[in-house]
């Protein structure tokens, strides 16, 4: 045992607190499936959640006790000894240097101003939430029947965006895709940050957001609602582990180069790393195993959040290919906002040797084989609508092709497959102007997509009724800038904590990975 | 030991699969539904049946459910902006085209489904169907999300955009047996349920069953035409049991299996 200091304690108290957390996580399904036993109601589906949620939490205290009793439990010879710097990076090296830079040096004029701006926006959103939270809906542009609108398409459109970092990131560590070790950060802290303003959009939807937590109070686990809400709660926990696990070595190096109040915050945050073998070697069995089990879980998020649409009889909102179509759409998007946010890091700091055309060459190829998914999954979706030629689905389907929808349909078509498609097959899609260009619309285009998904549906319901109609008012637009403003903001703070391409990671794959993959070839053949 | 793990896999799934099969006959609480049946053994099933050939469409229902129940009036900048709030409207059906249309015109109250597909998509029980078939909304513990009133086939529910007001003449005449609803929860139909209880109490104080025509609905006594019958289903001999089994009789959107207990006759035939 090494000098225990305040951030021992600290330590302590954040890994008992998750205990905690898992504790009411498996007791709220124990105690929810009592209730609705003794209501009469169905427990099945409660049970059948819980059974899969539950564990799933008791797996994640253990990969955090794994690395609490690898890391801060270590027995050993002291290499931590605060406040020298620690044993186990005895001098720097040009990579930490480069990697590292972003963070400890001042913030340009150009940084502050962008955060000035985001701010800005972030602060009339906020005017618009009290105007809401004051006055009700009524100052939104929803009305009867069009009772979803912009709130709901941008909580599927962000949380098909988070889809960006861990999904990828998990998919290309199992694969051991050698390439993925300087984008991976980037690609999992868009996850997190992304998902939480998802959640916040469900919150801005709600007619009585004082009353949200009667969803824990009196859940019925036959709403899809609740399924969303116990998936995403799971799949932000699990990413925020996901991010946080890998970032360990490197808050540590910044721990080690750092001086007072950011000296204090590193320690409690490193978990006291000091890089022994041992540590490496729990930590590196964590991340593996948490990069199989994120990707089950993101997929069931996305899943979940189309059955919002598909479990209802509403004509175009019915259908059974929803799940997978999300899916593939969330990977889309989600890689088309990598892209853009790797090529801006890669310019605003310099990042030239450390995310290179072939990371963007690389990610190309998958955006185009999602495009291309994508537009398999619309023409199927669209042509069996159109072949059954059912009254009620027909008017939706006509609005979208031909009607009042028709800019948002066709403009999705061009954004999601023909500019991207074409920029990507061309030459010009092996570089990082060609993928950048290419991403933009597709992130424009997937917005345009969910809010085809929620709103035509709604403007013509099955009897003939009045048709509706949907403007989104100052309220709503002013509060989607803000998510997206305050997305950026956190973002931008995020790169200026920690270094925002792993430094450990990249290292490794510089000292060990040719000879690793030249073995690897080697067994191949 | 080999065997031993055997077996002990063996009864797992057994036991798992006697759990499922045990539980799936309760998946969707049908069962369960039919089982207690309050209203199968002798309770009522209250119901509506509405002559299309009788109705005038003078809207006297819509006037006299939107008194009884306390709807706010609304301005000409809510009408444009949809969001007018009458739990009984009269929808207008073109049929055929020129030279021969023909406009349908239907009341809808709540179609009060005996398999809702409001109630199930709900994540907080806030509306739910009761043992006598009326489905309700419980307005204090609604979190306002909209997706019981995006699920519903019949567009029959709504939500209140804004805190409630009315003129001050008008707000001294509020109907007191009516909640008044908050801003930002959803409502509905109910069935004027306030009047059930208020038939059941002036049963039971004069020590009698309810009667038929005890308990009616505010739209039934508005109807100058008597275009709308209201009664139990469960009970034969009721005008609105025999009127729902005639060869009139149809449901709306009859296909999703939603079944409705607001039954139409057919007018023209």
């Amino acid at each position: 045992m090494r000098e225990k200091r305040w951030t021992f304690y600290a330590q302590s108290a954040g890994l008992g607190g998750f205990y905690l957390f898992t504790l009411t996580v498996n007791g709220w399904f124990i105690w929810r499936i009592r209730e609705l036993r003794d209501l009469g109601d169905v427990w099945i589906p409660a049970a059948a959640i819980g059974a899969i949620v539950g564990p799933l939490f008791i797996l994640f205290s253990c990969i955090l006790t794994a690395i609490f009793r690898a890391v801060t439990l270590r027995e050993g010879p002291e290499l931590t000894s605060f406040p020298q710097r620690s044993a186990f990076r005895p001098k720097t090296t040009p990579l930490e240097e480069d990697l590292i830079r972003p963070v400890l040096s001042r913030p340009t004029k150009g940084f502050v101003a962008l955060v000035a701006v985001l701010g800005a926006v972030v602060g009339v959103a906020f005017l618009a939430w009290t105007t809401q939270f004051n006055q009700g809906l009524r100052v939104t542009g929803l009305n009867n029947p069009v009772f979803w609108g912009f709130y709901i398409t941008n909580f599927v459109f962000f949380i098909g965006i988070s889809h960006a970092g861990t999904l990828i990131s998990a998919i290309l560590r199992i694969t051991n895709a050698e390439w993925r070790r300087s984008i991976t950060r980037s690609a999992e802290v868009i996850t997190v940050l992304v998902l939480l303003f998802g959640a916040v959009n469900i919150l801005l939807d709600l007619g009585r957001p004082d009353r949200m937590f009667n969803v824990f109070l009196y859940g019925r686990h036959q709403s899809p609602l609740l399924w969303d809400v116990c998936s995403i709660t799971a799949y932000l926990t699990a990413s925020t582990i996901y991010l946080f696990i890998p970032l360990i070595p490197d808050i540590a190096i910044l721990r080690d180069r750092t001086e007072g109040w950011r000296r204090e915050f590193y320690e409690l945050l490193s978990m006291g790393w000091s890089g022994t073998p041992g540590e490496k070697k729990v930590l590196e069995k964590c991340i593996a195993i948490m990069a199989i089990v994120v990707i089950p879980v993101a997929i069931s998020v996305h899943t979940v959040v189309s059955f919002v649409f598909s479990m209802t009889v509403q004509p175009m909102w019915h259908s059974t290919i929803f799940g997978p179509y999300f899916v593939v759409g969330a990977i889309f998007s989600g890689i088309a906002a990598l892209i853009i946010a790797m090529s801006i890091l890669r310019r605003a700091y310099h990042l030239e040797e450390y995310l290179k055309p072939v990371h963007f060459r690389n990610l190309g190829i998958l955006l185009l084989a999602m495009s291309c998914l994508w537009f398999y999954f619309t023409f199927c979706e669209y042509i069996t609508t159109w072949y059954g030629n059912e009254p009620g689905h027909m008017l939706i389907f006509n609005s979208k092709m031909t009607g009042v929808y028709w800019p948002y349909f066709w403009g999705m078509v061009v954004t999601c497959f023909v500019i991207p498609f074409t920029l990507l097959v061309s030459p010009m899609g092996k570089t990082v102007l060609g993928t950048t260009l290419a991403s933009i619309p597709v992130c424009i285009g997937m917005w345009l997509e969910r809010f085809l998904i929620v709103v035509p549906t709604l403007v013509r319901p099955r009897l003939p009724y009045t048709t509706g109609s949907y403007t989104p008012s100052w309220v709503e637009i002013s509060l989607f800038a803000g998510c997206l403003a305050a997305f950026t903001l956190l973002y931008a703070v995020f790169t200026k904590l920690f270094p925002i391409v792993s430094i450990w990671e990249v290292e490794e794959g510089r000292e060990h990975a040719a000879k690793e993959v030249s073995d690897r070839i080697k067994t191949y053949f | 030991m080999t065997e031993s793990r055997r077996s002990f896999l063996e009864k797992c799934a057994l036991s798992a699969g006697a759990f499922f099969a045990a539980g799936t006959g309760k998946l969707w609480g049908k069962k369960e539904r039919e089982k207690k049946g309050a209203g199968a053994e002798g309770g009522p099933r209250w119901g509506m049946a509405i002559d299309l050939d009788k109705c005038t469409g003078c809207s006297a229902c819509v006037v006299a459910c939107s008194q009884e129940n306390n709807q706010m009036l609304g301005s000409p900048e809510e009408a444009a902006m949809g969001r007018i709030i009458r739990w009984m409207q009269i929808l207008p059906i073109q049929e055929g085209e020129y030279p021969s249309p023909r406009q349908k015109l239907v009341p809808m109250p709540c179609q009060q489904c005996e398999d809702p597909p409001c109630i199930k998509v709900c994540p907080v029980y806030a509306t739910f169907l009761n043992e006598e078939g009326i489905v309700g909304q419980v307005y204090s513990r609604c979190i306002g999300c909209r997706y019981c009133v995006n699920a519903c086939p019949y567009t029959c529910k709504f939500f209140t955009w804004e805190a409630p007001q009315w003129p001050q003449q008008m707000a001294q005449g509020l109907n007191p047996d009516i909640s008044v609803r908050p801003k930002g929860v959803a409502e509905k139909c109910l069935f004027c349920h306030h009047r059930l209880q208020r038939a059941k109490e002036q049963a039971s104080s004069e020590g009698r069953p309810l009667r038929e025509g005890d308990y009616q609905t505010a739209c039934v006594e508005a109807c100058p035409a008597k275009a709308i019958t209201f009664g139990d289903l469960h009970d034969k001999e009721s005008t609105v049991s025999r009127l729902s089994s005639s060869p009139r009789a149809f449901h709306l959107l009859e296909e999703l299996g939603t079944e409705p207990k607001v039954t139409y006759l057919k007018e023209g035939a």
